[in-house]
Protein backbone atom coordinates (compact mmCIF):
# COMPACT_ATOMS: atom_id res chain seq x y z
CA UNK A 1 0.00 0.00 0.00
CA UNK A 2 1.23 3.33 -0.60
CA UNK A 3 1.19 5.37 2.21
CA UNK A 4 3.59 6.93 4.88
CA UNK A 5 2.06 6.42 8.05
CA UNK A 6 3.88 6.68 11.84
CA UNK A 7 2.53 4.22 13.98
CA UNK A 8 2.75 4.68 17.68
CA UNK A 9 5.40 7.18 17.44
CA UNK A 10 5.99 9.36 20.16
CA UNK A 11 8.83 11.88 21.21
CA UNK A 12 10.80 12.92 24.52
CA UNK A 13 12.81 16.05 24.97
CA UNK A 14 14.65 15.64 27.93
CA UNK A 15 11.75 15.28 30.42
CA UNK A 16 9.57 16.91 28.56
CA UNK A 17 6.72 14.38 26.32
CA UNK A 18 5.76 15.95 22.98
CA UNK A 19 3.41 13.75 22.28
CA UNK A 20 3.15 9.79 22.80
CA UNK A 21 1.25 6.64 21.38
CA UNK A 22 0.11 8.52 17.71
CA UNK A 23 -0.45 7.27 14.67
CA UNK A 24 -0.59 9.43 11.14
CA UNK A 25 -0.98 8.12 7.52
CA UNK A 26 -0.76 9.85 4.31
CA UNK A 27 -1.78 7.92 1.29
CA UNK A 28 -0.36 8.62 -2.26
CA UNK A 29 -2.33 11.20 -3.88
CA UNK A 30 -4.11 12.66 -1.16
CA UNK A 31 -3.96 15.97 0.59
CA UNK A 32 -4.23 15.69 4.55
CA UNK A 33 -4.70 18.70 6.68
CA UNK A 34 -3.11 18.91 10.33
CA UNK A 35 -4.12 21.44 12.77
CA UNK A 36 -3.61 22.35 16.61
CA UNK A 37 -3.00 24.69 18.60
CA UNK A 38 0.85 26.70 18.33
CA UNK A 39 3.80 24.78 20.11
CA UNK A 40 1.95 21.59 19.94
CA UNK A 41 4.22 19.18 18.69
CA UNK A 42 3.08 19.66 14.61
CA UNK A 43 6.62 20.49 13.69
CA UNK A 44 8.10 17.78 15.43
CA UNK A 45 5.67 15.17 14.15
CA UNK A 46 6.32 16.67 10.80
CA UNK A 47 10.00 16.07 11.38
CA UNK A 48 9.46 12.39 12.29
CA UNK A 49 7.54 11.46 9.28
CA UNK A 50 10.18 12.83 7.06
CA UNK A 51 12.40 10.82 8.53
CA UNK A 52 14.90 14.06 10.36
CA UNK A 53 13.86 13.13 13.91
CA UNK A 54 14.08 9.49 15.26
CA UNK A 55 10.79 8.67 17.32
CA UNK A 56 11.69 7.75 20.85
CA UNK A 57 8.81 5.06 20.39
CA UNK A 58 6.76 3.03 17.33
CA UNK A 59 8.34 3.86 14.13
CA UNK A 60 7.61 5.57 10.84
CA UNK A 61 7.17 3.08 7.61
CA UNK A 62 6.81 3.87 4.09
CA UNK A 63 4.39 1.70 1.56
CA UNK A 64 4.11 -0.49 4.61
CA UNK A 65 7.58 -1.32 5.67
CA UNK A 66 8.88 -0.06 8.71
CA UNK A 67 12.01 2.06 8.63
CA UNK A 68 14.95 0.40 10.26
CA UNK A 69 18.35 1.25 11.53
CA UNK A 70 19.64 3.14 14.53
CA UNK A 71 19.36 6.92 14.75
CA UNK A 72 18.30 7.06 11.13
CA UNK A 73 20.86 5.56 8.78
CA UNK A 74 18.35 6.04 6.13
CA UNK A 75 19.02 4.80 2.44
CA UNK A 76 19.50 7.96 0.13
CA UNK A 77 16.51 6.57 -2.29
CA UNK A 78 14.18 6.36 0.74
CA UNK A 79 14.85 9.46 2.22
CA UNK A 80 14.68 11.32 -1.40
CA UNK A 81 11.23 9.89 -1.24
CA UNK A 82 9.96 12.46 1.23
CA UNK A 83 10.24 16.09 1.27
CA UNK A 84 9.60 18.55 4.08
CA UNK A 85 8.90 22.31 3.50
CA UNK A 86 9.59 24.41 6.86
CA UNK A 87 8.22 27.16 8.44
CA UNK A 88 10.91 29.40 8.28
CA UNK A 89 13.12 29.57 5.11
CA UNK A 90 15.23 32.27 6.05
CA UNK A 91 16.83 29.33 9.10
CA UNK A 92 16.20 26.31 6.33
CA UNK A 93 18.41 27.86 3.78
CA UNK A 94 22.29 28.03 3.64
CA UNK A 95 23.13 31.59 3.00
CA UNK A 96 25.88 31.04 1.10
CA UNK A 97 24.73 29.63 -1.99
CA UNK A 98 22.69 31.19 -4.63
CA UNK A 99 18.97 30.64 -4.84
CA UNK A 100 19.79 28.43 -7.88
CA UNK A 101 22.34 26.21 -6.11
CA UNK A 102 20.20 26.06 -3.13
CA UNK A 103 17.68 24.63 -5.48
CA UNK A 104 20.59 22.49 -7.25
CA UNK A 105 22.15 20.58 -4.34
CA UNK A 106 20.05 18.26 -3.21
CA UNK A 107 20.66 17.12 -6.94
CA UNK A 108 24.20 17.42 -6.70
CA UNK A 109 25.01 16.16 -3.35
CA UNK A 110 23.20 12.91 -5.27
CA UNK A 111 25.30 12.61 -8.13
CA UNK A 112 23.61 14.71 -10.80
CA UNK A 113 25.97 16.57 -13.41
CA UNK A 114 26.17 20.13 -12.32
CA UNK A 115 24.59 21.36 -16.00
CA UNK A 116 21.64 18.99 -15.45
CA UNK A 117 21.00 20.00 -11.89
CA UNK A 118 21.11 23.52 -12.83
CA UNK A 119 18.68 23.26 -15.84
CA UNK A 120 16.39 21.40 -13.88
CA UNK A 121 16.68 23.75 -10.90
CA UNK A 122 16.04 26.63 -13.66
CA UNK A 123 13.01 24.83 -15.03
CA UNK A 124 11.63 24.23 -11.40
CA UNK A 125 12.35 28.01 -10.33
CA UNK A 126 10.07 29.24 -13.05
CA UNK A 127 7.27 26.55 -12.02
CA UNK A 128 7.29 28.31 -8.56
CA UNK A 129 7.29 31.95 -10.14
CA UNK A 130 10.90 32.99 -9.35
CA UNK A 131 12.20 35.55 -12.20
CA UNK A 132 15.53 35.01 -14.01
CA UNK A 133 16.86 37.64 -11.56
CA UNK A 134 16.32 36.26 -8.52
CA UNK A 135 18.52 32.98 -9.31
CA UNK A 136 21.98 34.32 -9.06
CA UNK A 137 21.14 35.90 -5.65
CA UNK A 138 22.09 34.61 -2.33
CA UNK A 139 19.13 34.77 0.63
CA UNK A 140 20.09 37.71 2.16
CA UNK A 141 18.89 39.83 -0.80
CA UNK A 142 15.40 38.54 -1.58
CA UNK A 143 12.18 38.17 0.39
CA UNK A 144 11.31 35.64 2.75
CA UNK A 145 8.57 34.56 0.26
CA UNK A 146 10.67 34.62 -2.68
CA UNK A 147 12.95 32.45 -0.07
CA UNK A 148 9.92 30.12 0.23
CA UNK A 149 9.65 29.13 -2.99
CA UNK A 150 12.58 28.17 -3.75
CA UNK A 151 12.59 26.31 -1.16
CA UNK A 152 9.52 24.60 -2.55
CA UNK A 153 11.44 24.23 -5.82
CA UNK A 154 14.65 22.61 -3.49
CA UNK A 155 11.71 20.11 -2.27
CA UNK A 156 10.53 19.17 -5.48
CA UNK A 157 14.23 18.14 -7.28
CA UNK A 158 13.64 14.64 -6.36
CA UNK A 159 9.69 14.31 -7.32
CA UNK A 160 9.37 13.16 -4.12
CA UNK A 161 6.37 10.57 -3.23
CA UNK A 162 5.54 12.31 0.20
CA UNK A 163 5.39 16.14 0.55
CA UNK A 164 4.91 17.34 4.03
CA UNK A 165 4.40 21.70 4.32
CA UNK A 166 5.03 22.71 8.02
CA UNK A 167 3.16 25.87 7.87
CA UNK A 168 5.26 26.42 4.20
CA UNK A 169 2.41 29.30 3.23
CA UNK A 170 1.82 30.47 6.31
CA UNK A 171 4.41 33.64 5.47
CA UNK A 172 3.06 33.91 1.98
CA UNK A 173 0.84 36.57 0.53
CA UNK A 174 -2.34 36.26 -0.78
CA UNK A 175 -1.56 35.45 -4.32
CA UNK A 176 2.04 33.71 -3.93
CA UNK A 177 0.06 30.98 -1.80
CA UNK A 178 -2.04 30.45 -4.23
CA UNK A 179 0.49 30.00 -6.65
CA UNK A 180 2.26 27.50 -4.52
CA UNK A 181 -0.78 25.40 -4.34
CA UNK A 182 -1.30 25.67 -7.92
CA UNK A 183 1.87 24.09 -8.30
CA UNK A 184 1.66 21.65 -5.39
CA UNK A 185 -1.49 20.40 -6.95
CA UNK A 186 -0.55 20.23 -10.19
CA UNK A 187 2.33 18.46 -9.07
CA UNK A 188 0.92 15.82 -6.90
CA UNK A 189 -2.30 15.35 -9.35
CA UNK A 190 1.18 14.52 -12.29
CA UNK A 191 3.00 12.26 -9.53
CA UNK A 192 0.11 11.05 -7.42
CA UNK A 193 1.86 12.13 -4.47
CA UNK A 194 0.50 12.31 -0.58
CA UNK A 195 0.75 15.83 0.27
CA UNK A 196 0.63 16.66 4.72
CA UNK A 197 -0.45 20.21 4.90
CA UNK A 198 0.48 21.53 8.72
CA UNK A 199 -1.25 25.06 8.95
CA UNK A 200 -3.18 26.84 11.44
CA UNK A 201 -5.42 28.70 8.67
CA UNK A 202 -8.62 26.70 8.59
CA UNK A 203 -9.56 28.28 5.25
CA UNK A 204 -6.66 27.71 3.65
CA UNK A 205 -7.18 23.76 5.03
CA UNK A 206 -10.71 23.85 3.97
CA UNK A 207 -10.04 25.04 0.63
CA UNK A 208 -6.95 22.47 -0.03
CA UNK A 209 -7.12 19.59 2.19
CA UNK A 210 -9.28 16.58 1.10
CA UNK A 211 -9.47 15.88 5.26
CA UNK A 212 -8.00 17.77 7.75
CA UNK A 213 -6.79 15.86 11.05
CA UNK A 214 -6.93 17.67 14.33
CA UNK A 215 -4.02 16.97 16.56
CA UNK A 216 -6.53 17.15 19.78
CA UNK A 217 -7.98 13.57 17.84
CA UNK A 218 -4.47 12.50 17.53
CA UNK A 219 -3.24 12.61 20.77
CA UNK A 220 -6.38 10.89 22.49
CA UNK B 1 -4.68 64.27 13.95
CA UNK B 2 -1.25 64.87 14.39
CA UNK B 3 1.07 62.54 11.83
CA UNK B 4 3.79 60.52 13.75
CA UNK B 5 5.96 59.70 10.60
CA UNK B 6 5.75 61.76 7.34
CA UNK B 7 7.69 59.82 4.67
CA UNK B 8 8.12 61.53 1.33
CA UNK B 9 9.76 60.51 -1.82
CA UNK B 10 11.75 57.80 -0.63
CA UNK B 11 13.63 55.70 -2.48
CA UNK B 12 15.96 52.90 -1.41
CA UNK B 13 18.08 51.27 -4.02
CA UNK B 14 20.85 48.30 -2.99
CA UNK B 15 24.00 47.85 -5.05
CA UNK B 16 24.46 44.24 -5.98
CA UNK B 17 27.15 42.76 -8.33
CA UNK B 18 26.23 44.11 -11.24
CA UNK B 19 22.78 45.36 -10.89
CA UNK B 20 20.91 48.23 -9.00
CA UNK B 21 18.02 46.46 -6.95
CA UNK B 22 14.94 49.32 -6.72
CA UNK B 23 12.69 48.16 -3.30
CA UNK B 24 11.37 51.42 -2.49
CA UNK B 25 10.33 53.99 -5.34
CA UNK B 26 9.37 57.73 -4.48
CA UNK B 27 7.17 56.71 -1.60
CA UNK B 28 4.75 59.58 0.43
CA UNK B 29 3.00 58.02 3.12
CA UNK B 30 1.75 59.37 6.45
CA UNK B 31 1.66 57.89 9.22
CA UNK B 32 -1.22 59.20 12.40
CA UNK B 33 -0.95 59.49 15.99
CA UNK B 34 -3.12 56.86 17.79
CA UNK B 35 -3.92 54.99 13.84
CA UNK B 36 -3.22 51.13 13.19
CA UNK B 37 -1.77 51.00 9.33
CA UNK B 38 -1.87 47.84 7.53
CA UNK B 39 0.68 47.54 4.56
CA UNK B 40 -0.12 44.65 2.65
CA UNK B 41 1.41 43.55 -0.55
CA UNK B 42 3.14 40.37 -2.66
CA UNK B 43 6.02 39.05 -1.27
CA UNK B 44 8.78 41.08 -2.30
CA UNK B 45 6.84 44.21 -3.28
CA UNK B 46 9.52 46.43 -0.72
CA UNK B 47 7.41 46.25 2.19
CA UNK B 48 10.19 45.00 4.76
CA UNK B 49 12.79 47.14 3.47
CA UNK B 50 10.56 50.14 4.05
CA UNK B 51 10.43 48.90 7.60
CA UNK B 52 14.14 48.39 8.02
CA UNK B 53 14.73 51.50 6.35
CA UNK B 54 12.73 53.88 8.88
CA UNK B 55 15.25 51.87 11.88
CA UNK B 56 18.34 52.40 10.11
CA UNK B 57 18.77 48.10 9.73
CA UNK B 58 19.50 48.49 6.04
CA UNK B 59 23.22 47.26 4.92
CA UNK B 60 25.96 48.90 3.69
CA UNK B 61 25.15 48.33 0.17
CA UNK B 62 21.59 50.56 0.38
CA UNK B 63 21.30 54.23 -0.76
CA UNK B 64 18.51 55.70 0.38
CA UNK B 65 17.50 59.00 -0.70
CA UNK B 66 14.07 61.07 0.33
CA UNK B 67 12.91 62.24 4.21
CA UNK B 68 11.38 60.46 6.74
CA UNK B 69 10.60 62.70 9.68
CA UNK B 70 9.68 61.15 12.93
CA UNK B 71 7.29 63.43 15.33
CA UNK B 72 6.18 61.70 18.73
CA UNK B 73 5.96 63.04 22.43
CA UNK B 74 8.89 61.34 23.93
CA UNK B 75 9.36 63.21 27.15
CA UNK B 76 13.02 63.19 26.77
CA UNK B 77 12.65 64.68 22.96
CA UNK B 78 14.86 67.01 21.24
CA UNK B 79 12.54 67.54 18.61
CA UNK B 80 11.43 65.56 15.26
CA UNK B 81 13.83 63.30 14.07
CA UNK B 82 14.93 62.69 10.01
CA UNK B 83 15.23 59.04 10.25
CA UNK B 84 16.96 59.09 6.52
CA UNK B 85 20.05 61.16 7.69
CA UNK B 86 19.89 59.94 11.18
CA UNK B 87 23.41 58.77 12.64
CA UNK B 88 23.69 54.66 13.18
CA UNK B 89 24.53 55.53 16.49
CA UNK B 90 22.04 57.82 17.12
CA UNK B 91 19.76 55.01 15.92
CA UNK B 92 21.41 52.78 18.24
CA UNK B 93 21.22 55.17 21.37
CA UNK B 94 17.87 56.99 20.91
CA UNK B 95 15.51 55.77 18.05
CA UNK B 96 15.83 51.79 17.43
CA UNK B 97 13.64 50.26 20.06
CA UNK B 98 12.96 53.21 22.47
CA UNK B 99 11.21 55.46 19.46
CA UNK B 100 10.37 53.05 16.99
CA UNK B 101 10.05 49.70 18.07
CA UNK B 102 9.87 46.61 15.62
CA UNK B 103 8.48 42.63 15.64
CA UNK B 104 10.97 41.55 13.18
CA UNK B 105 9.79 39.03 10.21
CA UNK B 106 11.29 35.33 10.90
CA UNK B 107 11.81 35.09 14.95
CA UNK B 108 13.96 32.13 14.54
CA UNK B 109 16.72 34.02 12.97
CA UNK B 110 15.73 37.13 15.72
CA UNK B 111 16.66 35.88 18.83
CA UNK B 112 19.71 34.85 20.88
CA UNK B 113 20.13 31.70 20.84
CA UNK B 114 22.26 31.26 23.99
CA UNK B 115 19.92 33.48 26.31
CA UNK B 116 16.41 32.46 27.98
CA UNK B 117 13.48 34.50 26.65
CA UNK B 118 13.11 35.95 30.25
CA UNK B 119 16.86 36.96 30.19
CA UNK B 120 16.61 38.66 26.75
CA UNK B 121 13.07 40.28 28.00
CA UNK B 122 14.71 41.56 31.66
CA UNK B 123 17.53 42.98 29.39
CA UNK B 124 15.26 45.00 27.52
CA UNK B 125 13.64 46.20 30.80
CA UNK B 126 16.35 47.16 32.60
CA UNK B 127 18.37 49.09 29.69
CA UNK B 128 14.88 51.00 29.12
CA UNK B 129 14.21 51.69 32.98
CA UNK B 130 10.84 49.66 32.38
CA UNK B 131 9.46 48.79 35.85
CA UNK B 132 7.08 46.09 34.19
CA UNK B 133 8.03 42.66 35.03
CA UNK B 134 8.92 40.20 32.35
CA UNK B 135 6.18 37.92 33.04
CA UNK B 136 3.62 40.52 32.60
CA UNK B 137 4.77 41.67 29.32
CA UNK B 138 4.91 37.85 28.39
CA UNK B 139 1.05 37.00 29.78
CA UNK B 140 0.68 40.48 27.52
CA UNK B 141 1.45 38.53 24.56
CA UNK B 142 0.21 35.10 25.30
CA UNK B 143 3.56 33.32 26.68
CA UNK B 144 3.27 31.07 29.42
CA UNK B 145 5.60 32.12 32.25
CA UNK B 146 7.55 28.15 31.95
CA UNK B 147 8.28 29.31 27.79
CA UNK B 148 10.27 32.34 29.18
CA UNK B 149 12.59 30.17 30.51
CA UNK B 150 13.58 28.15 27.53
CA UNK B 151 16.18 29.32 24.84
CA UNK B 152 15.34 30.07 21.34
CA UNK B 153 15.68 26.63 19.58
CA UNK B 154 13.45 25.10 22.29
CA UNK B 155 10.34 27.36 21.33
CA UNK B 156 7.70 26.93 18.35
CA UNK B 157 7.56 28.98 15.86
CA UNK B 158 4.65 30.35 17.35
CA UNK B 159 5.95 30.76 20.60
CA UNK B 160 9.35 32.65 19.15
CA UNK B 161 7.12 35.09 17.13
CA UNK B 162 5.40 36.22 20.64
CA UNK B 163 8.94 36.44 22.29
CA UNK B 164 9.78 38.85 19.48
CA UNK B 165 6.50 41.00 20.38
CA UNK B 166 7.16 41.18 23.79
CA UNK B 167 10.70 42.24 23.09
CA UNK B 168 9.55 44.98 20.85
CA UNK B 169 6.82 46.21 22.95
CA UNK B 170 9.30 46.24 26.43
CA UNK B 171 10.33 49.62 26.12
CA UNK B 172 7.09 50.73 25.33
CA UNK B 173 7.58 52.51 21.97
CA UNK B 174 5.65 55.46 20.72
CA UNK B 175 5.06 53.91 17.28
CA UNK B 176 5.73 50.12 16.62
CA UNK B 177 6.68 48.20 13.35
CA UNK B 178 5.19 44.81 13.08
CA UNK B 179 6.65 42.88 10.30
CA UNK B 180 4.09 39.81 10.18
CA UNK B 181 3.99 39.50 13.73
CA UNK B 182 1.38 36.86 13.51
CA UNK B 183 2.88 34.14 11.22
CA UNK B 184 2.58 31.25 12.31
CA UNK B 185 0.52 31.72 15.21
CA UNK B 186 -3.12 29.85 15.09
CA UNK B 187 -6.43 32.07 15.30
CA UNK B 188 -6.65 32.37 18.76
CA UNK B 189 -3.43 34.12 19.09
CA UNK B 190 -3.62 35.69 16.01
CA UNK B 191 -6.54 37.53 17.70
CA UNK B 192 -4.71 37.83 20.87
CA UNK B 193 -1.74 39.73 18.99
CA UNK B 194 -4.45 41.66 16.83
CA UNK B 195 -6.21 42.56 19.80
CA UNK B 196 -2.84 43.89 21.96
CA UNK B 197 -1.82 45.81 19.07
CA UNK B 198 -5.13 47.95 19.05
CA UNK B 199 -5.39 48.56 22.18
CA UNK B 200 -1.90 50.41 22.14
CA UNK B 201 -3.55 52.56 19.27
CA UNK B 202 -6.30 52.91 21.38
CA UNK B 203 -4.76 53.84 24.47
CA UNK B 204 -2.64 56.95 21.99
CA UNK B 205 0.59 54.70 20.29
CA UNK B 206 0.66 54.07 16.74
CA UNK B 207 1.18 51.05 15.20
CA UNK B 208 2.23 49.96 11.64
CA UNK B 209 1.61 46.50 10.49
CA UNK B 210 3.30 44.54 7.62
CA UNK B 211 1.15 41.45 6.47
CA UNK B 212 0.33 39.44 3.96
CA UNK B 213 -2.89 38.41 6.47
CA UNK B 214 -5.57 40.28 4.40
CA UNK B 215 -8.07 38.84 6.86
CA UNK B 216 -5.81 39.71 10.04
CA UNK B 217 -5.41 43.56 8.48
CA UNK B 218 -9.63 43.33 8.09
CA UNK B 219 -9.61 43.12 11.31
CA UNK B 220 -7.94 45.70 13.07
CA UNK B 221 -6.36 48.36 10.50
CA UNK B 222 -7.88 52.04 10.62
CA UNK B 223 -6.23 52.13 7.18
CA UNK B 224 -4.70 50.30 4.35
CA UNK B 225 -1.73 50.69 2.13
CA UNK B 226 -0.76 48.43 -0.66
CA UNK B 227 2.51 48.15 -2.13
CA UNK B 228 3.11 46.95 -5.67
CA UNK B 229 6.64 46.37 -7.24
CA UNK B 230 8.47 49.06 -4.34
CA UNK B 231 5.31 51.95 -4.50
CA UNK B 232 2.03 52.41 -3.25
CA UNK B 233 -0.58 51.79 -4.98
CA UNK B 234 -3.43 52.64 -3.12
CA UNK B 235 -4.02 53.78 0.23
CA UNK B 236 -7.80 54.24 1.71
CA UNK B 237 -9.35 54.07 4.91
CA UNK B 238 -9.90 50.34 5.88
CA UNK B 239 -13.25 49.58 5.79
CA UNK B 240 -13.90 51.08 1.84
CA UNK B 241 -10.90 49.27 0.90
CA UNK B 242 -11.79 45.69 2.37
CA UNK B 243 -16.07 46.63 1.03
CA UNK B 244 -14.30 47.53 -2.44
CA UNK B 245 -10.67 47.57 -3.25
CA UNK B 246 -9.98 50.22 -6.05
CA UNK B 247 -6.67 48.98 -7.47
CA UNK B 248 -7.21 46.40 -10.02
CA UNK B 249 -3.92 44.71 -8.25
CA UNK B 250 -5.93 44.77 -4.70
CA UNK B 251 -8.71 43.48 -6.02
CA UNK B 252 -6.78 40.93 -7.63
CA UNK B 253 -4.92 40.18 -4.01
CA UNK B 254 -8.33 39.77 -2.21
CA UNK B 255 -9.46 37.68 -5.03
CA UNK B 256 -6.55 35.07 -4.40
CA UNK B 257 -7.96 34.42 -0.82
CA UNK B 258 -8.42 30.64 0.17
CA UNK B 259 -12.09 32.15 1.00
CA UNK B 260 -12.37 33.67 -2.24
CA UNK B 261 -11.00 32.16 -5.57
CA UNK B 262 -8.00 31.19 -4.11
CA UNK B 263 -6.16 31.80 -7.64
CA UNK B 264 -3.11 33.85 -7.70
CA UNK B 265 -2.43 37.31 -9.66
CA UNK B 266 -2.17 36.30 -12.63
CA UNK B 267 2.03 36.77 -14.14
CA UNK B 268 4.67 37.98 -12.02
CA UNK B 269 5.76 41.30 -10.55
CA UNK B 270 7.95 43.24 -12.27
CA UNK B 271 11.41 43.09 -11.70
CA UNK B 272 13.13 44.95 -9.23
CA UNK B 273 15.94 45.52 -11.07
CA UNK B 274 13.90 46.83 -13.96
CA UNK B 275 10.93 48.58 -12.97
CA UNK B 276 8.90 50.11 -15.91
CA UNK B 277 8.41 54.07 -16.09
CA UNK B 278 4.75 53.46 -16.56
CA UNK B 279 2.29 51.30 -14.40
CA UNK B 280 4.24 48.59 -12.94
CA UNK B 281 0.98 46.50 -12.69
CA UNK B 282 0.31 47.25 -16.39
CA UNK B 283 1.44 43.92 -17.87
CA UNK B 284 -1.21 42.02 -15.43
CA UNK B 285 -4.01 44.30 -15.50
CA UNK B 286 -6.98 43.33 -17.46
CA UNK B 287 -8.18 47.26 -17.88
CA UNK B 288 -4.25 48.11 -18.67
CA UNK B 289 -4.15 50.79 -22.12
CA UNK B 290 -2.20 53.10 -23.17
CA UNK B 291 -2.82 54.96 -20.47
CA UNK B 292 -0.73 53.22 -18.77
CA UNK B 293 2.67 53.79 -20.21
CA UNK B 294 2.22 57.41 -17.41
CA UNK B 295 2.31 56.43 -14.09
CA UNK B 296 -0.04 57.74 -11.77
CA UNK B 297 0.37 59.10 -8.40
CA UNK B 298 -1.32 58.89 -4.95
CA UNK B 299 -2.96 62.11 -3.96
CA UNK B 300 0.59 63.99 -2.73
CA UNK B 301 -0.58 65.80 0.16
CA UNK B 302 -2.43 63.52 2.10
CA UNK B 303 -0.78 60.43 0.68
CA UNK B 304 -3.98 58.86 0.05
CA UNK B 305 -5.86 57.64 -3.18
CA UNK B 306 -5.33 55.13 -5.49
CA UNK B 307 -3.00 55.13 -8.20
CA UNK B 308 -4.49 53.68 -11.45
CA UNK B 309 -6.18 55.42 -14.47
CA UNK B 310 -9.04 52.92 -14.36
CA UNK B 311 -10.02 52.52 -10.45
CA UNK B 312 -12.36 49.65 -9.93
CA UNK B 313 -14.85 51.87 -7.93
CA UNK B 314 -14.81 54.92 -10.61
CA UNK B 315 -15.27 52.49 -13.28
CA UNK B 316 -18.85 51.34 -11.40
CA UNK B 317 -20.17 54.66 -10.78
CA UNK B 318 -19.58 55.65 -14.31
Amino acid sequence: MSTLAARGVGVTFGHAVVFDDVDVELARGETVGLRGPSGCGKSTLARVLALLHGPDRGHVSIDGSPIEGARYAVPVATRTRIALLFQSPRAAADPRLSLLDLIAEPLLATGTDRTTGRARARALADDVGLTEDLLERRPHAVSDGQLQRACLARALVHNPDYLLLDEATAMLDASTQALVAQVLIAYQRQHQAGVLLVSHDLALLDRWADRTIDWNELIS
Amino acid sequence: MSTVLRIRDLTVRFRLRDTIVQAVSGLDLDVRRGELLAIVGESGCGKSVLAHSLMGLLPKNAQVTGSALLRDTDPADTGPVELISAAPRRFARGIRGRRIGLVPQSPATALTPVRTGRKLLEETLRVHRRTTDADTLAADVGLAPADLDRYPFELSGGMAQRLTTALALAPDPPLLIADEPTTGLDRPLVDHTLDLLRRRCDTGGTVVVITHDLTAAERVADRVAVMYASRLVEHRPADAFFASPSHPYAAALLDALPTRSFNPVPGHPPMLTALPDGCAFAPRCPAANSDCARRPDLDPDTTEGVACHHPLVTEEVG
